[in-house]
């Protein structure tokens, strides 16, 4: 393969020689502006059209890789709430045109696919996203082009940006009701599990610092691998601890192999219940309502909620994907999203994202959870929290609720035992 | 294609159409968007000229080049992070997440000149030190494969685990500044992508200038018959090692470049399977050749972008078969096409070639598409 | 002490789980040199083979046990199948043949994508598996225990085979010369598609077993091929007391690590170790004395 001839040294010279030069052309060649100059907002001219019939908005959910387990199911709330949208006039008079998007499931390809909805399809709103990692890697993308993005699922809190509406709990409406509740019933001491990224860890963070106001022991903290199906060890040191309760930020795959060892290693919900806050209806079905019996969950929505919105969004749920799907937390609250985006439009009477931001504060809707209220300082909503019990038929029951929509707090700033928790 | 290496004089008008296409076709033809997802394929690109040194004349399986590309990508990440904090402060997600204090192998890094330093050098070294342990103790072939394998996995796993200091499952982004330019304005953006395209263009110049040295022979004897080279009076494990520290200085370069193109770095781009990317498209490609890996990586990753678009399930399918194709039955890469179709001779069984040649004609159609 | 019992039992369950899911890899990766990528979907088969009986019989504990042969014929058909198809043409081509087929397991998962779909499914254990036994004040998951007794007898039962049938006494031939055994009459395609079978069937039943303790979804063989490889690199090719070994020994370091650190950093040091061992013995724990060079 290789030839043996070899080039004169002055040619060799002269190569790299040309090379230098065009690189140090490139470098000095044109010098673009500096950081903090007023250029920096050169990128904010948005590119939607809004003199057609028809409204572009983007979606954007990880339909392949480890995340399409869940992320599947938001989108296919989305893609309800358009069509019921569309059927009933769509949005100040336009229909709504989707560009569905993938995000496969990791953090780089949801700021690419970000990028290529607001640039390249010029869309007015962008809902989706799951993991905090996926939305993490999107709010630069947002706020540089000055685009809106709804993001339907709980997180771990301490942020808020005025290029995203979060649409699912803050910690405020779902783990501290949680603790709130677990202190109600007596708990004096806990034990923590949780995947090993940005949710678990800044929850369980906040979960400290409650339980240091509120004399609640912590009596371990324990984090493994996302997908990791090894839980022995950490089960037995659970048993060993002998909490009065777990609280579990685990995600995904490890719930299943956890909650089986669980079972296995004799641990019930009558004497040491889970608390998890990423086990919804959806998940249920395949950890196995067996090996969750009576454990518990804390969200704002389950399928089983007694309202007339709800039931006519389960029957057409089952309607539209099949009798045998479920329907959760953060596929209402995605389906809600789309819906909050519609009143604001309207109210604005706009789809510009200034017009939009401005008019976000106060709208509401009546949602399938109950009513909800877009706050307008921190852009998240306020909702009802509810601490439910997986029932052996895999559906969860309500078994106490916050009774009133919470404000949304994502910085915990009323709570005087969260002042040391940055941000 | 010009991948198969005839005479100087093809190279040179190789590199001079490859840098009309980079520097004045794609910055005047294509969106900002669309060129900096192109500067993103020449990232991946530049790990695949290391790769095609040490796996398609080394013989090297290097499966955990995620590794080197991460290392770079993440030392010029937190430069990125510290000179967006100011001097003295501390990155913002440290606020959010740790205590606030910036830990003290940060530091060094707020200097750019260290920064620029690190990344041409870090990579080579921990390949150096890697490389010294495994070659000098005759570990190769799937054993190297595996180790590098694991070795990929294992700096995912530390990177999630220390998310005060490294961002965790997030990674880093939301840079706002590149050596105090500002990373929003469409003109730095082209500035950006002009530095990647030079660089890869000097890789390829470094590259072919080993292929024809002694090295580049020495090399390829220790692929095809490591015991007689050592028999010669060689050490095999100098030879390989210096192909595995240039092809771990590649990727390291390549991540750093990734970061202000891409915006973020996380340990999703750096695990076993981004690794295993990168040997796709050098396979694809023609892993003997110069502009094999290049093309391929290119190809595959702007097929993957367009396909997997249309179709996220289709895309796995697809690239599943396409490298069992290739591989199974045309060892040499797209590349070797042009040579089979010349001598009218088919590398592997007869109803292969056709599938093959199948598979590649729309590819090579969109490759087309990328460049221009 | 209750903990030490405890993670004892932990390793020993954790040993036993790796040399299940490597026990076929140490047969095909010795025997031909060959990597097979696709053995983690391999065991992934065997996972929703479990799933399918399941859902047929209805009765966790009959359909577990007849799942288990089920397992190892579906797992050992589809190697079969790999190597007719793939491998046989791909001989002194050990790379390649190690991106074929991951080529190949891509597509195998994507297929369980499409056919049960992307959500993990549910596989019910038995009642009698469910639970712990009490040993000295230790509860041990029974789970655990019958994984352990699973991966004992197919041990026993490979190891058998290779020591006193006539496919035993070829395998050991090929392994140690393939030119050789050929000349004094093995069928070498033969006794390689015979250990194809048994080797990828060992991974089928390794899947069934994983029912047990974790989730079926399609990502299931990945979670574990990484572990496999470690555990037949480090016991050396073609060994199979090799990989016994290095098997028990990794699922006790890990145990060890797992307790005293977190589940993250005790991934890091066994490969630490890992790679610490290989530098004082580049072969692995055991390696097949030949007299070629290469």
């Amino acid at each position: 393969m290789a030839k043996t001839s070899q080039l004169p040294q002055k040619s060799r010279l002269l190569s790299l020689g040309c090379l230098a030069l065009v690189s140090a052309l490139a470098l000095t060649g044109c010098g673009g502006s500096k950081v903090g100059s007023d250029t920096a907002a050169a990128n904010t001219s948005s590119c939607v059209k809004t003199d057609g019939d028809t409204i572009k908005i983007g979606f954007l959910n990880s339909r392949s890789g480890t995340m399409a387990i869940s992320e599947n199911t938001v989108y296919a709330a989305l893609a309800m709430a358009k069509d019921e949208i569309n059927a009933a006039g769509g949005v100040n008079g336009k229909q709504l045109e989707v560009v569905a998007e993938d995000g496969a499931s990791e953090p780089t390809i949801f700021a690419e696919k970000a990028q290529k909805l607001i640039s390249s399809d010029c869309v007015a709103a962008v809902f989706g996203g799951w993991t905090s990692a996926s939305r993490k890697a999107m709010l630069p993308v947002f706020e540089g082009a000055n685009s809106l993005l709804y993001y339907p699922v709980q997180y771990e809190g301490l942020e808020a940006s005025k290029n995203i509406f979060y649409t699912g709990a803050t910690t405020n409406q779902q783990i501290i009701p949680a603790l709130d509740y677990l202190k109600e019933k007596g708990v004096k001491s806990l034990f923590l599990v949780g995947s090993d990224y940005v949710f678990p860890r800044t929850a369980n963070k906040e979960i400290k610092a409650y339980a240091d106001a509120n004399g609640i022991e912590i009596k371990g903290e324990e984090y493994t691998p996302l997908g990791s199906t090894d839980f022995a060890t950490i089960v037995n040191k659970v048993k060993g601890a002998k909490a009065d309760a777990v609280f579990n930020t685990l995600n995904g795959d490890s719930n299943v192999a956890f909650f089986k060892e669980y079972t296995n290693a004799g641990l019930k919900a009558a004497t040491m219940p889970v608390v998890s806050v990423s086990i919804a209806e959806e998940e249920v079905q395949g950890i196995g309502a067996a090996n969750l019996k009576d454990q518990l969950t804390a969200w704002n929505y389950y399928q089983t909620l007694d309202t007339p919105v709800n039931k006519k969004f389960v029957s057409d749920f089952k309607a539209k994907y099949g009798a045998d799907r479920v329907t959760s937390d953060p596929m209402e609250a995605a389906y809600t999203s789309l819906y909050l985006w519609k009143a604001t439009a309207e109210k604005a009477k706009s789809f510009a994202v200034p017009d939009i931001q401005a008019a976000a504060g106060g709208v509401s809707f009546e949602a399938p959870e109950g009513t909800v209220t877009i706050n307008g300082d921190n852009h998240h909503i306020a909702k009802t929290a509810l601490i439910g019990q997986i029932q052996p038929d895999g559906l969860i029951k309500t078994i106490w609720s916050s009774d009133q929509a919470i404000e949304p707090d994502p910085f915990l700033k009323t709570y005087p035992w969260a002042a040391g928790l940055g941000g | 294609m010009i991948g198969y290496l005839k005479g100087p004089g093809r190279v040179w008008v190789g590199l001079a159409l490859g840098a009309v296409v980079l520097f004045v076709l794609a910055p005047s033809v294509l969106s900002d968007f669309r060129l900096m997802l192109l500067g993103k394929y020449l990232c991946f690109a530049m790990v695949a000229v290391g790769i095609g040194l040490a796996w398609g004349r080394g013989g090297m399986l290097v499966l955990g080049q995620g590794v080197f590309f991460g290392l770079g990508a993440y030392l010029m990440a937190m430069h990125l992070k510290l000179s967006d904090a100011g001097p003295g402060k501390a990155p913002d997600f440290m606020l959010l997440y740790g205590s606030g204090v910036v830990p003290f192998w940060w530091e060094p890094f707020r200097s750019p000149v260290v920064t620029l330093v690190a990344i041409l050098l870090l990579p080579a070294a921990i390949a150096t030190v890697l490389g010294l342990a495994i070659f000098r103790r005759r570990v190769k072939g799937a054993y190297f494969a595996i180790l590098s394998q694991a070795l990929a996995a294992a700096f995912a796993i530390l990177l999630i685990g220390q998310q005060t200091t490294t961002g965790g499952t997030n990674g880093l982004n939301g840079f706002r500044g590149f050596l105090g330019y500002n990373l929003f304005d469409p003109v730095n953006k082209q500035l950006i992508f002009s530095i990647a395209a030079a660089v890869l263009l000097a890789m390829l110049l470094l590259t072919w200038h080993l292929y024809r040295s002694r090295y580049g022979e020495l090399l390829v004897a220790v692929r095809d018959q490591e015991e007689r080279v050592r028999f010669l009076g060689y050490n095999p494990a100098n030879i390989k090692l210096v192909a595995y520290a240039i092809a771990a200085a590649m990727a390291g370069v390549a991540g750093a470049l990734f970061v202000p193109i891409a915006g973020i770095i996380s340990p999703a781009d750096v695990g076993v399977v981004p690794s295993i990317a990168f040997i796709i498209g050098v396979a694809i490609g023609g892993r003997n050749t110069l502009l094999g890996p290049v093309l391929g990586t290119i190809l595959v990753a702007y097929a993957q972008t367009t396909l997997s678009e249309q179709f996220p399930g289709f895309w796995t399918y697809f690239q599943g078969a396409l490298l069992i194709l290739v591989i199974a039955f045309l060892p040499g890469g797209l590349a070797s096409l042009w040579t089979v179709v010349k001598r009218g001779r088919r590398p592997g069984p007869p109803s292969a070639a056709p599938m093959a040649a199948a598979a590649a004609d729309p590819a090579l159609a969109s490759e087309q598409k990328v460049s221009i | 002490m209750d903990v030490v019992v405890g993670q004892l039992f932990a390793g020993l369950s954790q040993g036993s789980i790796l040399i299940l899911i490597a026990l076929g890899l140490a047969l095909t990766f010795g025997q031909m040199g060959v990597i097979n990528m696709a053995h983690g979907e391999f065991i992934m088969a065997g996972a929703y083979t479990a799933y399918v009986m399941q859902g047929i019989l209805g009765d966790a504990g009959i359909s577990l046990l007849i799942a288990i042969p089920m397992g190892f014929l579906i797992g050992g058909v589809m190697g079969v199948i790999l190597e007719a198809v793939l491998i046989r043409h791909m001989y002194g081509r050990p790379l390649d043949t190690l991106l074929v087929t991951w080529g190949v397991s891509l597509i195998l998962q994507q297929l369980a994508r499409d056919i049960f779909g992307a959500p993990n499914v549910d596989v019910g254990s038995p009642s009698w598996l469910q639970g712990s036994v009490e040993v000295g004040g230790v509860a041990l998951a029974s789970a655990r225990l019958f994984i352990l007794a699973l991966a004992i007898a197919c041990v026993a039962a490979l190891s058998a085979i290779i020591r006193f049938t006539s496919l035993g006494r070829r395998v050991r031939a090929v392994v140690q010369n393939r030119e050789l055994a050929e000349t004094v009459g093995i069928s070498t395609r033969r006794t390689d598609r015979l250990t194809f079978f048994i080797g990828s069937g060992l991974a089928g039943v390794a899947g069934v077993a994983l029912t047990l303790l974790g989730s079926t979804g399609p990502t299931l063989g990945t979670n574990y091929i990484v572990d496999a490889f470690l555990v037949v690199v480090v016991g050396g090719i073609g060994q199979i007391r090799g990989a016994l070994i290095a098997a028990f020994v990794l699922g006790l370091l890990q145990s060890v690590f797992q307790y005293s650190t977190t589940a993250s950093m005790a991934k890091v040091l066994l490969l630490i170790a890992i790679v610490i061992f290989l530098q004082v013995r580049p072969q692995g724990i055991f390696s097949v004395r030949t007299r070629s060079l290469a």
